[in-house]
């Protein structure tokens, strides 16, 4: 059953950027991309478990801070070694200011 | 039976063979291992968890078994014969092949002082296991050399309450590859948090239980560690008439002047403003190692970004890109405890970065730092020195009309 969950303001996060977001014991990262749409992915890496929101976000993709490894964070695939397992995603909305995410 | 033989399992070596399979090879791809098992990341050596040592396959056996690579692990190669291209191993079996890739990697230097061969190295899992094996709670160790692995071990070694010491020939900790106050706040660190730190001082010996300096004092020792830096292997590649210097030389394209064979990683020499350079580096070894794959595929990839790395110490996080040597161009406070330094050439466009700060503070501006060096774009300081300008600006400067 959808489980919307108010994460952020729109605002929070610069275009072409990246936040954490922690619900529940979870942890997940937000994008914004240079289009102006909002995504999230599971928060860490699957390589080593490092937050990805201190990552690099350019055009469609999120660079690990410290491997390396790239993710295509609209679809969560892997994209460069040493990643070489997808991130999870899921669905965005954004209501008047807020984006919301389903978890 | 021809195809691609790759004689070294590490990160390069691993690489290499699944880039040429992504580069479309449909032959056959042989990795010869010496060590025995799937091939492994060495980064996690030096960072231990509460259980001991993580031994973080690289590839799974499925993976290899998908991409159709044989690994031939337990192996050695033991003479290479270019005239008919072929790569005889340990067991006797020849081993055909139209490209071969050395991936060989280095070997840890071995301390040549008297008793130095009681000194242990941390190179590969089984080198880690004993090291920790060894250094339980409350024992003594003395680790040979301040460099980034040195005091790595120096870092996770303190934490598990083992009393070490860092002794370094230099005058200064970490001289080699880390500006001088970053590596000053790293040093602070781990004698703050109780690692004894000597700079400037000989080995003379070491003898059961202690390591002997040359002014004459004594430092007991359960174990003693050699962290001195790392030898390129090339033995096989300079018995077969490779030319050799500093490694095995090749071009751009990483391929010696024997066309069916290259060369990439740590084992592995490029010309570089003007000298033969080799870098040592977890993500120079992925990098050539992939453009490796793909050249003997049949690709015309060259070798020329700038090699990045990364150190972990206690909570500190040190990643540097480029040529971090020479003046210090601009200086880039990100937070109160987080720093980025850049270099810069003769035509102001940036060459090198290097950061320090807690965590992953300065991941992000060391990664636009890469793109601006591969960009080649000029840069003033004051953008550089301003934390609130983000550097992707720099990279994407405003189209105007």
């Amino acid at each position: 059953m959808a489980n919307w969950i108010d994460a952020c303001a729109a605002e929070d996060i610069d275009e072409e950027d990246v936040i954490r977001f922690d619900y529940d014991g979870r942890t997940f990262a937000i994008y914004r991309s240079p289009d102006n749409v909002y995504f999230c992915t599971d928060g860490l890496c699957t390589h080593e478990q490092i937050h990805l929101a201190d990552g690099l976000v350019m055009d469609h993709t999120i660079e690990c801070p410290k491997h390396n490894g790239q993710f295509d964070y609209r679809t969560g695939k892997a994209m460069r070694a040493p990643v070489c397992v997808n991130l999870g995603t899921y669905a965005t909305k954004v209501e008047g200011d807020r984006v919301l995410i389903e978890i | 039976m021809s195809g691609i033989v790759i004689l070294g399992g590490g990160e390069c070596g691993s690489r290499a063979a699944f880039s040429a399979r992504d580069q479309g090879y449909s032959g056959p791809i042989t990795i010869v291992d010496e060590e025995t098992g799937l091939p492994y990341e060495r980064p996690p050596l030096s960072k231990p968890d509460a259980q001991g040592i993580i031994r973080k396959p690289i590839c799974s056996a499925d993976m290899l078994r998908d991409k159709a690579i044989t690994l031939l692990d337990g192996l050695q190669a033991i003479s290479l014969d270019r005239e008919v291209r072929c790569v005889t191993l340990s067991t006797g079996v020849k081993l055909g092949y139209d490209k071969l890739l050395f991936a060989t990697g280095a070997s840890a230097r071995q301390l040549t002082c008297d008793g130095g061969e009681r000194a242990l190295s941390l190179r590969t899992v089984h080198d880690a296991a004993r090291i920790y094996d060894i250094a339980q709670p409350g024992t003594k160790v003395v680790i040979v050399g301040a460099g980034l692995i040195g005091l790595e071990l120096a870092a996770v070694l303190v934490a598990r309450g083992v009393d070490v010491s860092v002794l370094e020939y230099a005058p200064v900790a970490l001289g080699r590859n880390v500006p001088r106050p970053l590596a000053q706040r790293i040093v602070d660190r781990h004698v703050s948090e109780g690692s004894h730190i000597f700079c400037g001082v000989e080995v003379d010996s070491i003898t059961a239980g202690h390591v002997v300096l040359a002014d004459g004092r004594m430092l007991a020792a359960n174990l003693v560690v050699a962290a001195i830096g790392v030898a390129p292997r090339t033995g096989l590649a300079a018995v077969a008439g490779l030319a050799i210097e500093n490694g095995v030389c090749v071009n751009d394209n990483l391929c010696t002047d024997d066309p069916h064979v290259f060369a990439a990683g740590d084992c592995a020499s490029v010309q570089r403003g003007g000298i033969r350079q080799r870098f040592e580096t977890w993500q120079n070894a992925q990098i050539q190692g992939d453009i490796a794959g793909r050249n003997m595929a049949g690709g015309q990839h060259a070798f020329d970004g700038p090699v990045w790395f990364w150190s972990d110490q206690f909570d500190l996080g040190l990643q540097g890109v480029g040529q971090t040597n020479g003046a210090v161009f601009a200086t880039r406070k990100v937070d109160n405890d987080a720093e980025v330094l850049f270099y810069v050439n003769e035509a102001s466009q940036l060459v090198g970065a290097v950061g320090l700060g807690r965590g992953n503070a300065i991941a992000k501006d060391i990664k636009l730092a890469q793109k601006l060096i591969e960009a080649g774009v000029s840069i003033v300081a004051e953008h550089l020195n301003d934390p609130d300008i983000n550097l992707k600006t720099l990279l994407k400067p405003a189209t105007t009309a």
